[in-house]
């Protein structure tokens, strides 16, 4: 088990480190932001997800964990419909944005307001600057120079990038670091203002401090946009979600505030788990 | 020592050596043909060979001017319309439909087409071309080298895409780009330099093909007046040089020879240079 960096406030399991707010499993006051209600998902004859339902809330990080092959990545790839790529790939079930059926909205609509960064990072071969740029362009969310250079200030600030590349916007993104990849990445993804950011294990290929970084980020960000973040990390779970769901073979098997998950789950599977007596 | 792992020792010896002369085999037949062009060509090679018409025979001097600038003009052609369709066909196969049946079709056809006798190319593109215009033409053998290229053309770019990782097409879809403004911003610039590449060494390959062009561009001892002309190349010259009786022709031919290879080997080494730095500039 990975340890966290000793520096950091927000350290590994411990109960009285839990974010406080969250305790009782009552409904959130938050409005629900995304709605899955029974997903079965199909990767040809093979079935993936088993009627999965989950209610995210505005402005909440919620986190998936559960051990390699459990389905979470390919639950969170059905939320912005990226898995419709895959070649005899099904999804079934009913998912709502804002009320709104995300099969009903344009996918490059939906894509737009529901972004997503990915488990390595995955900058284009361009510089820094047209990375950030590329989805602002595509959508055509800002007109002129100076325009769509203040999104990519505004975007590269609000990834806390900003300082450690502004003498450089003009390089390749493959000059940074894979931390500051990452980062740009999710600078990348926030310009194009998304309502929900989806993070599919954003850190695994980062070092405890990269990952730090995104933490504090995503801290950040919770203002800003719903999150649902993929990771096999418990530890990064408990740090920084407020709900979590715990997945095992295609199934939700327990879905709480993160309090509830780490310190009461109701579930033997969830607290073999999280105890780490699997997985 | 034990007898066996003396044995083993010997055959390790022995396979090594074999291997490692029949490297050295291949190596030398380019430096052998190289050594031998340069041999009974360099001599014939002054101002004169890149700037004259050839002569009759009998004259001394004269050269190679217009078939060098008709190489160019059929390459081009060729280029022009081979390049754009092979390059958009293989953006389909590889990112629009992969695994359909038609695509398979297509494929395969491009496969066998690469492995049609150039002879036969010539056939069909005079048959084609020549017979209904009444005439050889540029243009008929800019045509016969494009049937050439297209497929090599299909194939490369086909294969440098599908090596552009998922992650890159996913992160530009991700973002809301449609599939078509994906591709072409995110997927094909990565490609970019493995597909020029490809480009390149098609180009070089068909730029020293001679048997498409025997009956379609046909041959011109003088500068040819435009694309519904028979026209002078390279590779023609060499032939028609080389089975003449003249002995000035000849050296000529030699001479040819030389300026076509040592094009083809910069349009190679061009191409390696473009690959080594589009692939270091991802690697950062």
């Amino acid at each position: 088990m990975s340890a966290a960096p000793e520096s950091r406030v927000r350290s590994a399991i411990p109960a009285q480190t839990l974010p406080q707010a969250v305790d009782g499993g009552q409904a959130d006051s938050r409005p629900i932001k995304l709605k899955a209600t029974g997903i079965d998902f199909f990767y040809g004859a093979f079935q993936a997800l088993h009627d999965v339902s989950i209610d995210f809330f505005e402005n909440r990080i919620t986190a998936l964990i559960g051990p390699s092959g459990c389905g979470k990545s390919t639950f969170i790839r059905n939320l912005n419909r990226i898995n419709e790529t895959i070649r005899g790939a099904r999804c079934e079930g009913e998912i709502l944005l804002d009320g709104e059926n995300i099969r009903d909205i344009d996918v490059t609509q939906l894509r737009r307001r529901v972004g997503m960064v990915f488990q390595r990072p995955n900058p284009f071969p361009k510089s820094i600057f047209d990375n950030v740029a590329y989805g602002v362009k595509v959508n055509g969310l800002a007109r002129g120079k100076r325009a769509i250079e203040e999104k990519v200030e505004n975007s590269l600030r609000r990834a806390a990038l900003w300082d450690e590349v502004n003498d450089k916007l003009h390089k390749s993104a493959y000059a940074l670091s894979g931390g500051q990849q990452q980062r740009l990445c999710i600078a990348r993804a926030l310009a194009v203002d998304p309502h929900v950011l989806l993070l599919d294990e954003p850190c695994s290929a980062l070092d405890p401090i990269a990952t730090g970084k995104i933490e504090d980020l995503l801290f950040t960000l919770k203002d800003q946009c719903t999150m649902v973040i993929v990771t096999h990390n418990m530890q990064q779970a408990a740090r920084v979600s407020d709900y979590t769901g715990f997945f095992l073979l295609g199934k939700l098997i327990e879905f709480n505030k993160t309090g509830v998950i780490f310190r009461t789950p109701a579930q033997k599977e969830t607290e073999d788990y999280i105890t780490g007596r699997f997985g | 020592m034990s007898v066996r792992l003396i044995r083993r020792k010997i055959v390790n010896a022995v396979m090594l050596a074999l291997t490692g002369l029949c490297t050295l085999i291949t190596a030398s037949t380019l430096l052998v043909i190289l050594g031998y062009l340069v041999f009974n060509g360099a001599s014939s090679i002054d101002w004169n060979f890149f700037t004259r018409l050839p002569l009759s025979p009998g004259e001394t001097g004269g050269g190679m001017a217009n078939a060098i600038v008709g190489s160019f003009q059929i390459l081009f052609l060729a280029a022009a319309l081979g390049i754009p369709l092979g390059v958009a066909a293989g953006i389909y196969l590889a990112e629009f439909s992969p695994n359909s049946v038609f695509s398979f079709f297509v494929r395969y056809t491009a496969d066998l087409l690469n492995g049609v006798p150039s002879i036969v190319v010539g056939i069909v593109a005079w048959s084609v071309v020549v017979v209904p215009m009444k005439r050889f033409s540029a243009l008929s053998g800019g045509l016969a080298l494009a049937m050439m290229l297209i497929p090599i053309t299909v194939r490369t770019t086909e294969q440098f895409l599908k090596d552009v990782p998922v992650s890159m097409r996913e992160g530009a879809l991700a973002l809301g780009a449609s599939r078509w403004r994906a591709v072409a911003t995110v997927v094909v610039p990565a490609a970019s330099a493995g597909i020029l590449t490809g480009v390149i060494l098609g180009v070089a390959r068909i730029a020293g093909e001679t048997a498409p062009l025997l009956f379609t561009a046909l041959n011109n001892q003088f500068w040819a007046k435009g694309w519904r002309e028979p026209i002078a190349s390279l590779p023609v010259m060499i032939y028609t040089h080389a089975i003449s009786p003249y002995e000035d022709w000849h050296r000529q031919a030699w001479a040819a020879g030389l300026v076509l290879l040592a094009l083809v080997l910069f349009a190679n080494i061009a191409a390696r240079f473009i690959l080594s730095r589009g692939t270091h500039a991802q690697r950062g």
